[in-house]
């Protein structure tokens, strides 16, 4: 993976939180020393339970295209029934990376020339004693696992700034349990 | 400070830091998130000033009319058909001659309903009399909103600062926000000549005859074709004050530049590229990719469409062989207004000096039509090889 210019499509629910997700590694990304991060939403057609994306790029320069990713190194997959839903590896680059939470076992998917990271975010995320369903920051860690990009800690001093106020250890726990069990595959 | 936020955020924090009196808004997709900001802002005690929810986008500008009227700094921000119900007031604010400051977070307008980005919104409220600002990034947003107030309140003159919705509204970066004390150095409490007062009554705006007249006081007053000739004359000499506010910006905040355009490439450039917004440095990556392949393009973006900057827009294009127009809107029946205006400009300084360059305009985005740089790239190329067509060619067009 080009470390200079990367490319993160991330794929959750409305209300799951991908946004936030989203923004804390960006916000990480440019304490790390990426001059340029942007983070878009998808537009328009927000609802609790649709399926919603957002585009993190993430480059040494600053951002002057603003225009959606169509071509991701890496997607996220926040719900691992969005596969069967929509089209989520639309453009994902050869060799690409797909960070899934699922409870599935990685021999059960088979996408050919791409590598895959998985964790069951909604049980781990329980277990780090975050309200069920609550995934985005679990993923955080499996993201970091599969791309060693940014390096744990100031992703987890994000997590714990971004929910300072509602349970900033059970959120970055979760996060940790989710690096150590990210099985990787490719 | 650096922070990353949307551009509804960095909105927000502008009107903050200019320690707006009044802010009276109705909530309108893609702006919703900047007035709920202020809102937070006002509820916390964070913000002194006057939240005033109302009913309408009419009765927003109504309000800040009125609040303006009796010496408040005032703010609103609207979007697409929130604009055009607006429409009486915004034209009234300008005649008024009153400094107020609204974002136009730039939407389609309907019908048919829509809420996705292009700029017909605020390109149809071009004559209106307000100044018209338009922005890049977040960076330039609150920068933007920080030097309207300064030049609005300096010129009596109201001022849109219009940024494309959602690809900036709701789009996060990273942005330096402003410190207090630099903002309060740059930006001087609002004091006008005369503010509404019941010690001392006044009738504002009442019917004004066509010829001038006597006042109660004895003395001829204007008609009201001195109050918009005096409208006309003080939006173009406003140009010099633009260029007094961004030297005064630059002095304060280390950071500034051209305030008409902002060119990229253009010096070398035989070819460039024209337009307002976000798209004009979406536009820059068509002209690094078109660079490599050895073609002298570049691009331009305009920074305020009123005063149209016709001097600096003729100077930056002259002797080019072609000048390229994308555009997020058009006069329909014609073609985009930007570049009738920038055609305007060439002829008026150039014609006659073998210095014209060819124009083409190109239509894109409209609706929210997704602009894909591969698109720009390949239309820049074929406009740099021949002209493509005398008529506007929308890009991207399924029909």
């Amino acid at each position: 993976m080009n470390k200079e210019f990367i490319e993160i499509r991330w794929h959750g629910r409305g209300g799951q939180g991908a946004i936030t997700a989203a923004k804390i590694v960006a916000a990480a990304a440019f304490v790390s020393g990426y001059a340029g991060v942007v983070m878009a939403p998808s537009f328009g057609t927000e609802r609790r339970g649709a399926p919603v994306m957002t585009s993190l790029k993430i480059s040494r320069e600053k951002i002057y295209d603003l225009s959606p990713i169509e071509t991701p190194d890496i997607i996220v997959v926040l719900d691992h029934l969005l596969l069967n839903e929509s089209d989520v590896t639309c453009g994902l680059k050869p060799g690409g990376i797909i960070v899934l939470n699922t409870p599935n076992a990685v021999e059960s998917y088979k996408f050919i020339n791409y590598r895959m990271a998985i964790a069951d975010i909604t049980a781990i995320s329980v277990e780090a004693g975050l309200p069920h369903g609550m995934v985005n920051t679990g993923i955080i860690g499996s993201l970091e696992r599969a791309t060693s990009l940014l390096g744990m800690d100031i992703l987890i001093k994000g997590i714990e700034e971004e929910f300072s106020s509602r349970r900033p250890q059970n959120n970055s726990s979760a996060a940790k349990i989710a690096f150590e069990r990210t099985v990787a595959r490719g | 400070m650096h922070i990353i936020e949307n551009g509804n955020v960095a909105a927000a924090l502008g009107v903050l830091l200019c320690r707006a009196n009044v802010i009276a808004a109705y909530p309108i997709t893609p702006q919703t998130p900047l007035t709920e900001k202020l809102s937070e802002y006002v509820e916390s005690g964070e913000m002194k000033a006057e939240y005033i929810p109302v009913e309408s986008e009419h009765s927003a500008l109504a309000v800040c009319i009125a609040a303006s009227s009796a010496g408040a700094r005032a703010f609103t921000a609207t979007s697409a058909n929130g604009l055009l119900y607006m429409h009486e007031q915004v034209q009234w604010a300008a005649g008024a001659r009153l400094p107020l400051v609204m974002c136009v977070v730039n939407r389609a307008v309907g019908a048919p309903w829509n809420v996705w980005n292009d700029q017909q919104d605020s390109i149809s409220q071009r004559d209106t009399g307000w100044i018209q600002m338009y922005c890049c990034d977040h960076q330039q947003i609150i920068d933007s909103v920080i030097k309207a107030y300064w030049l609005a309140e300096k010129v009596s003159i109201p001022i849109m600062v219009c940024y494309d919705g959602y690809i900036l509204s709701h789009t996060y970066m990273p942005f330096e926000v402003p410190d207090q004390e630099k903002v309060d150095a740059f930006l001087p409490p609002f004091r006008p000549d005369y503010a509404l007062n019941h010690e001392e009554p006044a009738n504002l705006n009442t019917v004004t005859l066509p010829d001038v007249r006597m006042d109660v006081r004895g003395e001829i007053a204007h008609g009201y074709m001195e109050i918009r000739y005096l409208l006309q004359e003080e939006m173009r000499t406003s140009l010099t004050v633009v260029a007094e506010a961004e030297k005064r910006f630059t002095d304060i905040f280390g950071r500034g530049g051209d305030p008409f355009i902002e060119p990229y490439l253009c010096d070398d450039a035989e070819y460039i590229a024209v337009g307002l917004g976000s798209l004009t440095y979406q536009l820059r990556v068509s002209v690094d990719v078109l660079r490599k392949e050895g073609i002298m393009v570049g691009v331009m973006g305009i920074r305020f469409y009123r005063p149209f900057p016709d001097v600096a827009i003729a100077n930056a294009l002259k002797g080019k062989k072609g000048v390229i127009v994308f555009e997020k809107a058009l006069s329909y029946g014609y073609e985009g207004a930007l570049v009738s205006d920038l055609k305007s400009a060439l002829y008026e300084h150039l014609a006659g000096t073998g210095a014209l360059p060819v124009v083409q305009n190109f239509i894109l985005g409209i609706g929210g039509r997704d602009i894909r740089t591969e698109d720009l790239t390949q239309t820049l190329r074929a406009a740099t090889k021949s002209r493509v067509a005398k008529e506007p060619v929308w890009i991207g067009l399924k029909i």
